[in-house]
């Protein structure tokens, strides 16, 4: 299971950067939504992989799911829906603004 | 326990929630809100570096969880001193803002108290993940402020903003986790008690980490690989707003000092010092680049947007001297390059209202009314910019070299600081003698002693429309629009004339981050 997700992990973040350099800014917007996810699931995997232990105490319990990454987890994932919507926003604004999609604006085409 | 701790908190979440629900009134009582908000963190500062003048540190201890499992808000000097120099700068960044500017979008005086409420979180939160939210809290703010008005340039210049820091953020999370995975917490004080016993095993995931937490304070900070952002957004910005962010790389240098002298401090055994081989000769590099840039400037905003890019070479010099005397000299001189860069970004904008369609471009353009007035001005917050004496520039430069005398490396830094100063000064007495002397002779003769206006008519005199890219050459009466500058330069005036009890306090606030064990044995109530 380690290697599954720590692979998912590498794919997101290599589509993230790959897309987020990007000269448009739809490809740009999704790559940092890639990002997010990478880091999301990242910062939920520190907790440890386990399968069926309780994050709160049991007495009949030999071993804990660490419950604070996943807090955080949601935290992270919070702020990266409203940072993903606003950059949307912006980035339709800009389309409006520039007459182009292009980061820079700079498209003659 | 104490609630003076949390109060910086919530009297600008307070006020901005309460200006949302008036957003549909008049702007005089959101004006009068907001003004009375920021005075009231100025008083709570005030407090609460009274309070906290017996070297104590308050620890607030939210839902009342006991200290590494639940969320600490810690005040102690370093935090109380930063919570002053923003209260100061956000009162007269809004006091310009206040003169028609917060008029062209709807919801300025939310943005800026939710601004405040961030940066004020990021100073108090003793959690590094809460940082990293109070980070985002005053980014989604600053994306809010920077874009306020509107406008090509504006836009382009705040969507790369956007884009970098979200980047950032994904880091931030990135190094956050990793330490997570290693040590358990993120409680700032618990970290610090826990590196010093990392096992060899370990000490190679959390080097990465601690650098990486550095990659992100230093994109906020705009040291030397990372300030490419910088410029554009804050030449383009409008001016209120880029008075309020010469705070903003300041929160990065903040996160620096307390993170690396806390928790990657002397005391954190393998880890110990880590960002000091990179922290020096970058801090240098960032000085000398940002005066090259202050040069080769077209614009004065530009210009200035260089100068704070070079402020932050010389505070993060003084914060890598790792000494009491140099972390003192860099608690002098960060309000004062706040203040300074904050009077000179306003400063270009009421002259480049004045010009007309030249507006702050580096170019002769007819003379401007009040030429003396607000060439005077130009003149002293210069001066007080770039570190000539008498004013606050030259002490907290004098500091810094003094502090640099110890240090193996002083040859390099005076050499750095000093080449800096000189070339920031050619630059601005060149712009200096362009704006005021180098003038071309007036079109039309009338209206050119008494009214600000300026005699040639623009089309940018013309009041324009909410959300117009030039909506923002309209001039203000010069008494009005110069009531912020004046403040923020006395600020700096007074800064020089109590030097000494000013020096005296940021010795004992380098003298407590020197000794962080009792930061931590203050969160985590090990007594001593």
């Amino acid at each position: 299971m380690e290697a599954l997700i720590a692979l998912s992990i590498g794919v997101l973040t290599a589509c993230g950067v790959y897309l987020a350099l990007r000269g448009r800014t739809f490809p740009m917007v999704l790559g940092l939504t890639f990002l997010s996810y990478a880091v999301n699931l990242f910062l939920f995997s520190m907790g440890r992989l386990g399968i069926g232990q309780p994050p709160v105490i049991r007495a009949a319990a030999t071993a804990y799911a660490d419950p604070v990454p996943q807090a955080l987890v949601l935290t992270a994932i919070v702020i990266g829906f409203a940072m993903t919507a606003f950059v949307i926003v912006l980035a339709l604004k800009a389309r409006a603004e520039l007459g182009n999609d292009h980061v820079d604006g700079l498209d003659e085409s | 326990m104490n609630h003076l701790a949390i109060a910086p908190l919530l009297l600008p979440l307070l006020a901005g929630i309460l200006l949302l629900l008036i957003r549909h009134r008049g702007i005089f009582p959101r004006r009068l809100l907001s003004v009375a908000a920021v005075l009231g963190q100025i008083g709570l500062a005030l407090l609460l570096t009274g309070a906290l003048s017996g070297g104590d540190i308050l620890v607030y201890h939210l839902g009342n969880w006991p200290a590494p499992f639940g969320i600490v808000l810690v005040a102690d000097a370093l935090a109380a001193w930063m919570l002053l120099a923003t209260a100061l700068l956000a009162l007269f960044a809004l006091l310009y803002a206040c003169q028609g500017g917060d008029a062209r979008g709807r919801h300025f005086h939310v943005l800026f108290q939710l601004q405040l409420f961030g940066l004020n979180g990021a100073f108090l939160t003793g959690d590094l993940f809460n940082l990293f939210v109070f980070f985002e809290v005053l980014l989604l703010a600053s994306y809010g402020l920077i874009l306020h008005g509107g406008g090509r340039a504006r836009v382009r210049a705040g969507l790369h903003y956007v884009v970098l820091n979200l980047a950032g953020s994904a880091l931030f999370l990135i190094a956050v986790g990793t330490l997570f995975g290693v040590f358990g917490t993120l409680n700032m004080a618990d970290l610090a008690r826990k590196v010093a016993s990392t096992p060899p095993s370990e000490l190679g995931l959390a080097r990465a980490a601690g650098l990486l937490l550095f990659a992100v304070f230093a994109l906020k900070a705009a040291l030397l690989p990372l300030y490419l952002w910088l410029p554009a957004a804050y030449a383009h910005t409008s001016a209120p707003v880029a008075a309020l962010f010469a705070i903003m790389t300041k929160v990065g240098v903040y996160a620096i000092v307390r993170v690396y002298s806390l928790i990657f401090g002397a005391e954190a055994g393998p880890l110990a010092h880590l960002i000091e081989p990179w922290l020096l000769p970058m801090a240098l590099a960032t000085l000398l680049v940002g005066m090259l840039g202050v040069l080769a400037a077209t614009a004065l905003r530009r210009q200035v947007a260089y100068l704070v890019i070079a402020s932050v070479g010389s505070l993060l010099t003084a914060f890598a001297l790792d000494s009491v005397a140099g972390i003192a000299a860099g608690l002098y001189y960060l309000p004062h390059s706040v203040f300074a860069a904050a009077a000179l970004f306003l400063l270009a904008d009421v002259i480049a209202r004045r010009r007309g369609a030249t507006a702050d471009h580096l170019e002769s353009a007819p003379a401007i009314a009040q030429a003396a007035l607000l060439g005077g001005l130009f003149f002293v917050a210069t001066m007080q910019m770039i570190g000539l004496p008498p004013l606050s520039g030259f002490l907290g430069k004098f500091l810094l070299l003094r502090a640099a005398l110890a240090h193996p490396a002083a040859a390099w830094v005076m050499a750095a600081v000093l080449l800096g100063g000189l070339m920031g000064m050619i630059a601005l007495a060149r712009s200096g003698s362009v704006l005021f002397f180098r003038t071309l002779p007036a079109m039309d003769q009338e209206g050119r002693s008494d009214t600000p206006v300026p005699s040639p008519p623009t089309p940018l005199m013309k009041p324009l429309p909410f959300g117009t890219p030039g909506g923002e050459g309209s001039v203000l009466p010069v008494a009005a629009a110069l009531v912020p500058v004046v403040g923020l330069l006395l600020l700096g005036l007074l800064m020089t004339i109590f030097a000494g009890p000013i020096q005296a306090h940021v010795a004992s606030i380098a003298e407590q981050l020197s000794r962080p064990y009792l930061y931590v044995h203050a969160v985590l109530g090990v007594r001593p």
